[in-house]
């Protein structure tokens, strides 16, 4: 093998890389959307890998549902203290009492109303572009995806009318009130996500490995039992060693019964699964179209 | 440092892009290579089935795995490119799913732009069609290194070999034509997965390897060009630390190289300065190196203060580049309102974006017959021609036969910003002389 010679990973890398420079380079007023998730942790190590020596050409932006586990949360704030970034929470608590966010009669979930505040962020701050750890592998809609990912004035996705997107040439230009979403890990699979986070030694949160928890039963998965969740009479509930797959609100997140202790063990967990990671989330099972309606909508 | 604790991981990238007309079966051929390499995982099989129920009178379609969005279900065809990964012990693959309708070629391009292999399916009952010498046309035009030649539904001709050589006649008939060095014909039925990712027991006259045998094998020479440093400067990293006395004066130009190999101590040519200077410091965030490549993402740090910005490009000395704002390319025109002769667009090319005026358009390609027609009235979305373009200020650039990453570029129409065109340049006309150029500090 040749020295000059890059192994798939490194492949990765450097094209996320080259896109978040892109971004810097094109955009006024970027933010990085950070949650402390899995692909989020990735993509401050390739910002760090970007822009050192100097301090990060932009803040990182977290839309707080009120439904996130705390693990999550401490996690995130530690992380940008340690990387000396600005973090900018926006909560959906304040978004529903500004009235910018409207829950449905009965509205449990926040999924959807990340959605307003999210847009209401971007409005406040004046981004032009926002760059997320979203990948193609994820889902179905995710799939259709650009690395650069053209958002009208009012936040919406369309499909049908992408830029081309040809070699590493990105088209960042846009007219006032328009908006970009930037996806540097478009091409990574779960499987590259964790051999990095191994490789570069990254730390995530605890919630990742397992842990004594109890779940309840619900719509064939174990959802953790929390003041939000609280085990209705009839359903089972049990005292079980599980870790979450993929983070999202805590009252849809379902945990996967492992011993996984280690990144080394997640990743032989993966090699081995037969579920995809998503398969996991309440939220994308809603329809087959779930995932489409909510990136038309402004969903990141 | 050992990647995984599990099996050997795959240690390289394989992207390919399949091409075909409407019901060549793409979308299916891509559900069987990831079903039959046990790709899927149960919840995908699951959603296979529950949509099976709904439209598909309990077949399951392995199109579905592919088609993502409502629309493309609704319709049954597929409206954009689409990602899809897996791996196998020896290889990560990518692959861009592109449609073959003709109004979606600017798709097609934009899969395939950087592929290593492009897929060209053909349906083994209707032969060589006008999609396929378009998709082939565009494989070659693209330079991508290898291509294959699905035969599909051979099934349907009842695995006749005289039926696949004569296909096989047909594209030979028209191959010489086109630049394209490395071509394989598999036939195979998608459908039943015949020579996919097992070999079928109706081809004993075919003593090639099944698709998925040739993916992982086929040979991937370098795509990234190694002679002539390139970098296009994307970002001035200036720390500009109050507190840190190291990083105060730390200026380094941020970028992904374009071509060739960088060492500390060597003398390269800033662009469009026209000065020469000498690499103090190649660093990265693992630490400095003393050598760097292409496609690495690196900062160099300077010898000499020399003004450079987003745009600029560092060459190395032997392998000069072209500089010049008088350029001939062919284009691959991608939007609806045709191109203008005497309009002004947008010019991106590597990280610099220029003002340019088109001035000439030479010819346009004939998709049926592959000839060059001279002088056509106009190039409509889809169509491909030779242009010239006068650019506002010099473009630092290489043939794209020479350089995919600074031979090519993208139009952008002024007002909408739409990405009207991909580009590939002609070699330049003369390299940059730099006895013209102020070679010392």
């Amino acid at each position: 093998m040749s020295s000059y010679h890059l192994d798939h990973l490194q492949h990765l890398e450097t094209e996320a890389i080259h896109i978040m420079r892109e971004v810097a380079g094109e955009f006024e007023r970027p933010a990085l959307l950070f949650s402390g998730g899995k692909d989020s942790i990735c993509l401050l190590r390739l910002a760090e890998k970007a822009f050192r020596p100097s301090e990060l050409p932009l803040p990182l932006l977290n839309v707080d549902t009120g439904h996130h586990f705390p693990e999550l949360n401490e996690f995130r704030d530690r992380r940008a203290a340690q990387l000396g970034a600005k973090l900018i929470v926006r909560t959906v608590e304040d978004a529903i009492a500004r009235g910018i966010a409207t829950p449905a009669p009965g509205e449990v979930s926040r999924n959807r109303l990340q959605i307003p505040t999210l847009l209401a962020a971007i409005e406040e701050f004046q981004f032009d572009c926002c760059i997320g750890g979203a990948r193609r592998d994820e889902e179905k809609a995710r799939a259709k995806e650009r690395f650069f990912s053209f958002r009208d004035s009012f936040g919406q996705w369309d499909p049908k009318n992408q830029r081309p997107e040809i070699w590493n040439l990105y088209n960042g230009r846009l007219n006032p009130g328009e908006n970009m979403r930037v996806f540097p890990l478009s091409n990574w699979t779960e499987m590259d996500v964790w051999e990095y986070i191994q490789r570069e030694r990254l730390e995530v949160p605890s919630i990742y490995f397992s842990h004594p928890r109890r779940c309840v039963r619900r719509g064939g998965q174990w959802l953790p039992v929390s003041a939000l969740v609280p085990p209705k009479l009839s359903e089972e509930v049990r005292d079980l060693v599980v870790r979450v797959r993929t983070i999202g609100d805590i009252i849809s997140t379902g945990c996967v019964e492992s011993p996984a202790t280690t990144v080394a063990d997640i990743i032989t967990e993966i090699a081995a699964a037969r579920v995809t990671e998503r398969g996991s989330r309440a939220d994308d099972k809603a329809s087959e179209a779930a995932m489409e309606d909510r990136k038309k909508a402004g969903y990141f | 440092m050992s990647l995984s604790a599990t099996s050997p991981r795959p240690v390289d990238i394989l992207r390919f892009n399949t091409c075909g007309s409407v019901d060549d079966g793409k979308s299916t051929l891509i559900g069987r290579l990831l079903y039959d390499s046990k790709s899927l995982m149960e919840d995908q099989i699951e959603a296979l089935e529950r949509s099976a129920d709904i439209t598909g009178g309990g077949q399951i379609n392995l199109a579905n795995l592919t088609d993502g969005l409502r629309a493309e279900r609704e319709q049954g065809i597929t409206i954009d490119v689409a990602y899809r990964y897996f791996a196998t012990p020896r290889r990560k693959f990518i692959i861009a799913d592109t449609p073959g309708h003709v109004q979606y070629t600017r798709n097609m391009v934009t899969g395939a732009s950087s592929a290593n292999l492009s897929i060209i399916l053909v349906d083994a009952r209707l032969g060589v069609i006008e999609q396929s010498r378009r998709h082939t046309a565009i494989a070659a035009l693209l330079r991508i290194p290898h291509l294959v030649v699905a035969v599909n539904k051979m099934d349907l001709v009842g695995w006749s070999e005289a039926r696949f050589l004569e296909i096989r006649a047909q594209f030979e008939a028209f191959l010489p034509r086109l630049d394209i060095k490395d071509v394989k014909f598999i036939p195979l039925s998608a459908l039943n997965g015949d020579n996919v990712v097992e070999p079928s027991p109706h081809t004993p006259w075919y003593a090639g390897p099944t698709l998925l045998g040739h993916l992982e094998t086929v040979h991937i020479a370098s795509d990234f060009n190694l002679t002539g440093f390139r970098l296009p400067v994307q970002w001035v990293n200036r720390p500009n630390s109050p507190t840190d006395a190291a990083l105060h004066d730390f200026r380094g130009f941020s970028g992904q190289i374009a071509g060739g190999v960088v060492r500390t101590g060597q003398k390269l040519l800033a662009f469009p300065a026209g000065i020469v200077t000498t690499v103090k410091q190649i660093w990265t965030y693992d630490g400095v190196v003393d050598e760097a490549f292409c496609p690495q993402s690196v900062t160099l740090v300077l010898e000499h203060d020399i003004d450079i910005s987003r745009g600029s490009m560092l060459v190395a000395l032997d392998h000069l580049p072209g500089s010049s704002c008088e350029l001939q390319a062919e284009v691959c025109w991608m939007h609806t309102r045709p191109l203008q002769v005497g309009k002004k667009y947008f010019l991106k090319h590597t990280t610099h974006t220029v003002q340019v005026v088109v001035t000439e358009l030479i010819d346009k390609l004939n998709m049926s017959t592959l000839d060059s027609e001279p002088a056509p009235a106009a190039l409509a979305v889809n169509d491909i021609g030779e242009i010239k373009l006068r650019a506002a200020r010099p473009l630092v650039f290489d043939g794209y036969a020479t350089n995919r990453l600074t031979g090519s570029f993208i139009l952008i129409e002024p007002g909408t910003n739409a990405t009207v065109a991909a580009g590939m340049l002609r070699a330049p006309h003369d390299v940059f002389k730099p006895e013209t150029a102020d070679y010392v500090i």
